[in-house]
């Protein structure tokens, strides 16, 4: 006993967070993950109480209490918040906290990527919250059409602040979908294969692809827009071959499967919790595997549907309309696996169950109404109307929020090591049941009968009096709801009785950590043979805790993990992490202080913070891999009985992440690629130059000089993955030299070039393809540089070849886009 | 045929005795577009809500139903069932008929070439709209006068910023989206005078953007048309 609790101190000395100031430090994913969710927290009540001003001014016909530019700041504001700063956010926190721990392993794999993402979401929203504080809020709505939100029609800095505080929290949305799809693909449990995956993890991937793939069109439209606002560049100018409506495509391209990014997590829970409280595995598994996938997929692909009524081609509405019906179907799917698992099994009706049934009511009501809509007819009619925030008010409160709240009752135990208690948690229930219907159940018809969205008031005797008062009503009553269960949380705290072990009597492993959890999960990683890991050994939790399973050595000092086959879970290697780290916080503040700068117009500033975050960035990649701090390479570590230490090897995480963060960044390039096309051929002005104001020879040389650095890089790591490591500091200057011409010969190109950048819309959609280039070449021909000198220190070598495989696929991506550019962007429209 | 109609209208009915045949109502169609998609609505409205109500049921019976053990084979089977039944045969069956009713609908609504349409030029700017009829060179603001019975072309454009267009009761909306003519066909059956309002957020006023439409009977019309061309 004392020799376990020994271990559980060593444990504890290496992986607890730092004390006082020092938690700022903290890059624990459980640490990091409560601190998302509370700040969530804070900002669906700020969300709430604009709602409760929106419902106060509609209340009565007529009304003056608010003005009406304070108005659209509400509702913008409103929509702002609720998605980009509660939704999104709160559920990567709940994802953040449970994965690790449901997949039987210790931490996410890129502890100071959550660090870095918590603070990017806490300064961003912090700066959009300024906004309204000092009444300069966006005022356009939540999806800023322009030209009303332009240069022109917007003046003040409302739009800026959307633009680019949304943008700096959409790094942390990204980074936490890289972070979540590496570390459930790498780090599950040995024997977790993916068929035996706890269904939440299904979700969460797909969850997480899908903000890799989803988000970039956004923060691509978004950086347009403010190019088009700050620099005069006209993208969606119509008069200068612009057109506002690529804004749309590429919002909805993004806000469309944004629902879904939503939805899944929030069904993931339903699926969780539903076989606890049926006592029986989930039925259908496979069922629902497919359907998520599929989900995924026809997500990207009914966009269109926000835009029935800005004059596409009818064949287009057609299959936008086929498409956004057919999601109908994987929703069905899980709805009646999730019957039938209750159908055959024996259900506890406790609190979370509640929710469920909550949710169902709801959510379906949502998804018919959403049918509805996507039938074009039906849609000319109701689209803008208040049917339609009657619609997704239906889709979000009842497909998100209800099984989050759902899911909150089922693991407080798990945050607080107590019992919910059903009194004032029935209470809270029925106050945002009814609540929630009595606002939003007649809403319908207030659109129905022809009340538009956004308005600040309406007149007397047109049939909507009783029906706005009516919701206003009931979301007081909702608020009150809210109110109660806040408290129900925060008492439960103190007075809840102690939870026992895995109170629900759950199958999967996070009940396994101990309730409250340790930072480091688990002392000893289990291996699983099954789906229902706890149902089927009862003791684990005591064989982990005791020490009894893979990787307890703590003696070295690191904090290290398994790293598993992505399909079979098979034993690989082990992941050692970075522990805390001051470097997430510094870059956050140092791209703070670039987001604020850029908003202020003062750019002499922007660009010397901009120097700052990124030699902080670099540092950050500096401490990494076999660094003196990090894993440097020791005796010892070949004597021990466990798989070799990651950054020995040439597949690691780091590999994985590359890869995911280029599909990301390959989704804002075919995001760009597709604004180009489109305004070439679809924008009622678009037009393409006949000679081409770009030097064709110099691109020529410049892409030659590329392609020879990156053939040189390709072979070095080949050689590397044979296990030759000769001449890698002249082959990497080498790559460094050829990479360095490349640079300065792009360099030339865009100086000598003669766009009219702020004339027309071709000439700023090249310049920002050749911003784009400049950026990517740039990253690969200082990081090979770092590389060189890495080499020299012997981080870098025959027995570490980690580094360059990580970074290989990165110069293979400069070298695709950059002939892809080429092909597309200068030889496509001279051949047309 | 006849009953079912009687029944389907009986909402319709209730909901006007509620007072709620306004002036932008859906719900109170006065032109062949807008009827149809009232009748679009009512059917969809009573599926959905059989559909709602019997999910909810199945799912608080399978909650609270009595507990009997299953073989693995019964519960695979059941499985299969509830979900090729439920969630993959109702909505099918649902999209099908749905679609069944809805294109040719819409198809119904399109502008397609007509020779006996009006061609109407609307252009909307902060916040007001400009009405002008280009055959008879005659100008109009927030106004729109329509014969009755007779098709009419709305060819919608924009000064500044993205406006909808839309009168509910005569039919659908359209953007009115600087750089671009959008054309959306109306028809008015009964005389009278309609509400219209922009749908899209436009700036502060947007609440205040509103107009109205005046269906007269063809006779009327010409007559209209006439006295504003000797007023010139």
């Amino acid at each position: 006993m004392n020799n376990d609790l020994s271990l559980h101190a060593q444990f504890a000395k290496v992986w607890d967070n730092l004390p006082g100031w020092g938690q700022l430090a903290a890059v624990n994913h459980t640490s990091i993950s409560r601190r998302f969710m509370l700040t969530g927290t804070v900002f669906f009540i700020i969300g709430g109480v604009l709602a409760m001003l929106i419902r106060s001014q509609l209340a009565l016909p007529d009304q003056q209490l608010i003005s009406p530019a304070l108005y659209a700041q509400l509702f913008t504001m409103h929509g702002t918040v609720m998605m980009f700063l509660f939704a999104i956010p709160i559920l990567e926190g709940a994802a953040m906290y449970l994965i690790p721990k449901m997949i039987g392993t210790r931490d996410l794999v890129f502890p100071r990527l959550s660090a870095l993402g918590y603070y990017c979401y806490l300064f961003g929203g912090m700066i959009i919250m300024a906004s309204l504080f000092l009444g300069v809020a966006p005022d356009s709505g939540w999806f800023m059409y322009t030209p009303l939100s332009s240069a022109e029609f917007s003046a003040g800095p409302g739009s800026d602040f959307w633009l680019l505080g949304i943008t700096f929290v959409e790094i942390s949305a990204v980074s936490a979908g890289v972070e979540l799809t590496v570390s459930i693909l790498r780090t599950r449990a040995p024997g977790m294969s993916l068929s035996k995956m706890p269904i939440f993890c299904w979700y969460i991937l797909a969850m997480a692809l899908m903000i890799v793939f989803g988000f970039p069109p956004l923060i691509l439209a978004s950086i347009l827009l403010e190019l088009e606002r700050a620099a005069g560049m006209p993208f969606f100018d119509p008069s200068a071959g612009g057109d506002p409506i690529l804004w749309q495509h590429l919002f909805w391209l993004f806000g469309h499967p944004e629902v879904y990014i939503i939805f899944l997590p929030a069904a993931g829970i339903v699926s969780t919790i539903i076989p606890v409280f049926a006592g029986r595995p989930l039925v259908g598994y496979r069922w629902i595997v497919l359907a998520i996938i599929t989900m995924g997929f026809v997500s990207f692909g009914l966009w269109v549907h926000h835009m029935f009524t800005v004059g596409i081609p009818q064949l287009a509405q057609a299959f936008f309309s086929l498409a956004s019906m057919l999601v109908a179907i994987p929703t069905a799917i899980q709805i009646f696996a999730w019957i039938a698992t209750l159908w055959t099994g024996r259900v506890r009706f406790e609190l979370p169950m509640l929710w469920m049934f909550g949710f169902l009511f709801i959510f379906v009501c949502g998804g018919l109404t959403g049918v509805m809509l996507a039938l074009v007819p039906f849609d000319w009619q109701v689209h803008d109307t208040h049917f339609v925030v009657a619609h997704f008010h239906y889709v979000l409160i009842g497909g998100m929020l209800f099984p989050l709240i759902g899911g909150l009752y089922y693991w407080l135990p798990h945050l607080s090591g107590r019992m919910p208690s059903m009194h004032m948690g029935k209470w809270a229930f029925w106050l945002i049941f009814i609540g929630f219907n009595a606002t939003f159940l007649m809403m319908h018809l207030t659109g129905l009968l022809g009340m538009p969205r956004r308005v600040v008031t309406y007149e007397a005797g047109l049939g909507w009096d009783w029906l706005n008062m009516l919701s206003s009503f009931g979301s007081f009553i909702m608020a009150s709801g809210f109110g109660m269960l806040i408290l129900d949380v925060v008492l439960h705290f103190r007075y809840g009785q102690k939870a026992p072990f895995n109170p629900w009597q759950a199958d999967t492993l996070e009940w396994a950590t101990g309730t409250p959890p340790t930072s480091y999960n688990f002392l000893s990683l289990p291996t699983v043979s099954t789906r229902h890991p706890l149902w089927d050994k009862p003791d684990l939790q005591a064989t982990i805790r005791d020490g009894a399973e893979g990787l307890k050595s703590i003696g070295h000092g690191r904090r290290e993990l398994y790293g598993t086959e992505a399909v079979t879970a098979q034993l690989r290697e082990v992941i050692h992490l970075p522990t805390h780290s001051w470097l997430p916080l510094i870059s956050a503040l140092f791209l703070a202080a670039l987001c604020i700068s850029l908003l202020s117009r003062a750019y002499a500033i922007a660009l010397g913070v901009a120097v700052l975050a990124t030699v902080s960035l670099f540092r950050w990649g500096w401490v990494n891999g076999a660094h003196k701090v990090i894993a440097p390479l020791t005796e010892q570590e070949h004597q021990r009985d466990e798989p070799p230490l990651h950054s020995r090897t040439m597949n690691g995480p780091g590999l994985w992440g590359m890869v995911v963060t280029l599909l990301s960044d390959g989704s804002l390039y075919l995001s760009l690629l597709f604004g180009w096309l489109y305004l070439w051929t679809v924008a009622p002005g678009g037009k393409v130059p006949d000679v081409s104001s770009i030097s064709i020879s110099m691109m020529m040389l410049s892409g030659v000089f590329l392609t020879i650095a990156v053939f040189v890089y390709r072979r070095m790591v080949r050689s590397l993955r044979v296990g030759s490591a000769n001449n890698l500091p002249s082959k990497l200057i080498c790559v460094f030299s050829f990479g360095g011409l490349h640079l300065l010969t792009l360099i030339y190109v865009v100086v000598t070039s003669d766009l009219a950048i702020t004339d027309n819309a071709h000439d700023a959609t090249l310049f920002v393809m050749l911003m784009f280039l400049l950026f990517h070449s740039s990253i690969a021909v200082v990081t090979s540089g770092l590389q060189t000198l890495r080499a020299h220190k012997g981080y870098i070598s025959q027995l570490l070849p980690y580094e360059p495989a990580v970074f290989s696929p990165f110069w293979l991506f400069t070298l695709a886009i950059f002939w892809l550019s080429f092909g597309s962007f200068l030889i496509l429209p001279l051949v047309w | 045929m006849f009953k079912q109609a009687v029944k389907l209208a009986s909402p319709a009915v209730a909901i006007s005795l509620l007072g709620c045949n306004g002036h932008y109502s859906i719900l109170d169609p006065a032109g062949p577009n807008a009827q149809k998609v009232m009748w679009l609505w009512w059917g969809m409205f009573i599926v959905a809500s059989i559909v709602l109500l019997g999910v909810c049921a199945v799912w608080w019976y399978a909650m609270k139903k009595p507990h009997k053990d299953y073989t693995a084979k019964e519960v695979r089977g059941l499985t299969n069932r509830l979900v090729i039944v439920g969630g993959i045969g109702l909505p099918v069956v649902c999209i099908a008929a749905l679609l069944g009713f809805g294109i040719p609908a819409g198809h119904s609504m399109l502008p397609w070439p007509n020779e006996q349409t009006i061609k109407i030029n609307v252009h909307a700017k902060q916040w007001l709209w400009e009405v002008s009829y280009p055959a008879h060179r005659i100008q109009l603001q927030d106004k729109v006068i329509l014969p009755a019975g007779i098709p009419v072309d709305i060819q919608v454009t924009s000064e500044d910023v993205i406006h909808s267009f839309w009168v509910p009761r005569l039919g659908g909306k359209i953007d009115a989206i600087p750089g671009r003519t959008n054309v959306l066909r109306l028809q008015g059956d009964k005389p009278g005078v309609y509400g219209g309002q922009c749908a899209e957020y436009c700036g502060f006023a947007h609440a205040k953007m509103k107009f109205e439409v005046t269906v007269l009977p063809e006779q009327e019309f010409t007559q209209w048309l006439a006295a504003q061309q000797r007023e010139k």
